[in-house]
């Protein structure tokens, strides 16, 4: 089996339209949800997001790639543009042919839908622009992706609502590591936040009108956010051959189904996932020093998630810290796990541990070191990403220092 | 029909059960009526009586609308029509 490292961090969110603005933002403890601001937001009950503010399309590109590019596929190319960059790669030939791209999303382009549908139902017009359907697929952002940077190989987006990016950031790592590719770009991306999307969302009842706050027993809910993450994972001879700079290594990947309920989060399932990537690791329990938690702030997620770390690994639970930036960026759904990567690759490499935020009482169902509203420096050698998803999907990525 | 038949009717329905089957006393839990059962429940209520029922999952216990029986939504559903008739006259 191949090592896999990441040579190179791209994104665009509510924090930053950079990995250095992001971390940034990370390390003072910054928080990028406000007011919402989009058209007919005065008819949501749920104004607050994580939103990409003063982002102007026209900036980034030209007027017939806008008429293709959905929200989700501009973020996601910006955020590889910049990954890409950083990696110093450049794809043509052999190496084009055996790098591909796997993008996580859960929604796709959902303001184009949204769009078009205002169109046809509320404005009554008979014919919408040729592009809706190429625009909106879920696909779009990796075939975009592919395009620009002359991937050629194994190509495909992978939904799984909140560990879509998760997901495809496992498989990603499971083909380099099987030799299959020897670059991947990967990571997700979620553009929600228009009326309808948010609409959606206000009628399971679980978002909070005021912060995102979670394991605080004052929380209340869950808050969306915006963006994308994008990074390079490179076979680790190959990175090093041409002298790249390591980010981290990844070393191992957790998938679990609960197999129980559509909407409500599994113990069970949650720690399977976590167990799974420390044994897919090959690590012990006690090498974990820093968690990034799926941390919604729901009452539901929060204390299963704090339950399911306290079984996995029993009193070391006690010793790592776990935190969620979602208190900061917001929920990017599909694209979550790709931002909070970045808290990852920040605690591994620059030995900061990005705190959460918002944080106010105590909850004795999340007893765990959640690294309360200051970021900490500390030195560890293993991180974990995890991800649960709607549905009882679960993925957790285990990272280590280089 | 009246309010409470309605509201039998509609927590029947969400319960799987014959309306018969449900009284004033009864409380959503002894029907069955799970979480995701009860926000599908508030859904109906407001959509059947034109009203906006307060509830956050996360925070089931500091609604002002009592979920507990039957009755306590009967009486909940007239203190928010005869609050929101006079606040939103339009509808």
């Amino acid at each position: 089996m191949k090592r896999v490292v990441i040579t190179g961090a791209g994104t665009i969110n509510a924090l930053g339209t950079s990995v250095a603005e992001t971390m940034e933002a990370m390390r003072e403890g910054r928080c990028g949800i406000g007011p919402l601001e989009f058209r007919d937001v005065e008819r949501l009950s749920i104004r607050i997001g994580g939103q990409v503010k003063g982002y102007d399309p026209e900036a980034q590109f030209n007027r017939q790639q806008i008429a293709l590019y959905d929200r989700f596929t501009q973020f996601t190319l910006l955020a590889a543009k910049e990954a890409i960059a950083q990696s110093g790669l450049i794809f043509s030939g052999e190496l084009a042919e055996i790098s591909g791209v796997v993008l996580g999303t859960a929604g796709g382009g959902v303001s184009t839908w949204d769009d078009n549908y205002r169109s046809v139902y509320e404005a009554g017009k008979n014919r919408v622009h040729p592009f809706v359907v190429p625009k909106l697929m879920n696909n779009a952002a990796t075939s975009h992706v592919s395009m620009e940077h002359n991937l050629k190989g194994p190509t495909f987006t992978v939904s799984t609502a909140c560990a879509s990016s998760n997901h495809a950031m496992a498989q990603a790592f499971s083909m380099v590591r099987s030799g299959m590719s020897k670059v991947m770009i990967t990571g997700g991306s979620e553009s929600m936040l228009c009326f309808g999307g948010v609409k959606a969302w206000e009628g399971l009842r679980v978002m909070s009108r005021d912060a995102c706050r979670p394991f605080s027993a004052n929380r209340n809910g869950m808050v969306q956010g915006e963006g994308a993450g994008v990074f390079v994972f490179e076979e680790y001879e190959h990175a090093r051959a041409r002298g790249a700079d390591i980010l981290a290594e990844m070393i191992g990947v957790g998938m679990s189904s609960d197999a129980a309920d559509i909407v409500m989060p599994s113990r069970r399932g949650a720690t399977r996932a976590i167990t799974g990537a420390l044994r897919d690791a090959g690590i012990a329990p006690d090498q974990v020093g820093y968690i990034n938690a799926h941390g919604t702030g729901t009452a539901a997620n929060d204390k299963t998630e704090s339950a399911a770390v306290a079984d996995a690994f029993g009193a070391h639970a006690d010793d790592l810290m776990i935190s969620s930036t979602k208190s900061m960026h917001g929920h990017l759904i599909g694209g979550t796990g790709a931002v909070e990567l970045l808290a990852c690759i920040m605690a591994l490499r620059d030995g900061i541990i990005a705190p959460t935020i918002g944080y106010e009482e105590p909850d004795p169902e999340c007893a765990l070191d959640v690294v309360p509203n200051v970021a900490r420096e500390a030195n560890i050698d293993v991180a974990l990403n995890n991800a649960f998803a709607f549905g009882g999907l679960n993925a957790v990525l285990a990272l280590r220092k280089i | 029909m009246d309010i409470k038949d309605q509201v039998i009717a509609l927590i029947a329905e969400q319960a799987m059960l014959e309306v018969s089957d449900v009284s004033e006393t009864s409380t959503l839990e002894s029907l069955g009526i799970d979480s995701m059962g009860l926000v599908e429940s508030i859904f109906s209520i407001e959509e059947t009586f034109d009203i906006s029922v307060p509830f956050n999952a996360n925070k089931p216990d500091d609604s002002d609308f009592d979920l507990t029986s039957v009755a306590t939504i009967i009486s909940g559903i007239e203190t928010l029509i005869a609050q929101q008739k006079t606040e939103e006259p339009t509808g």
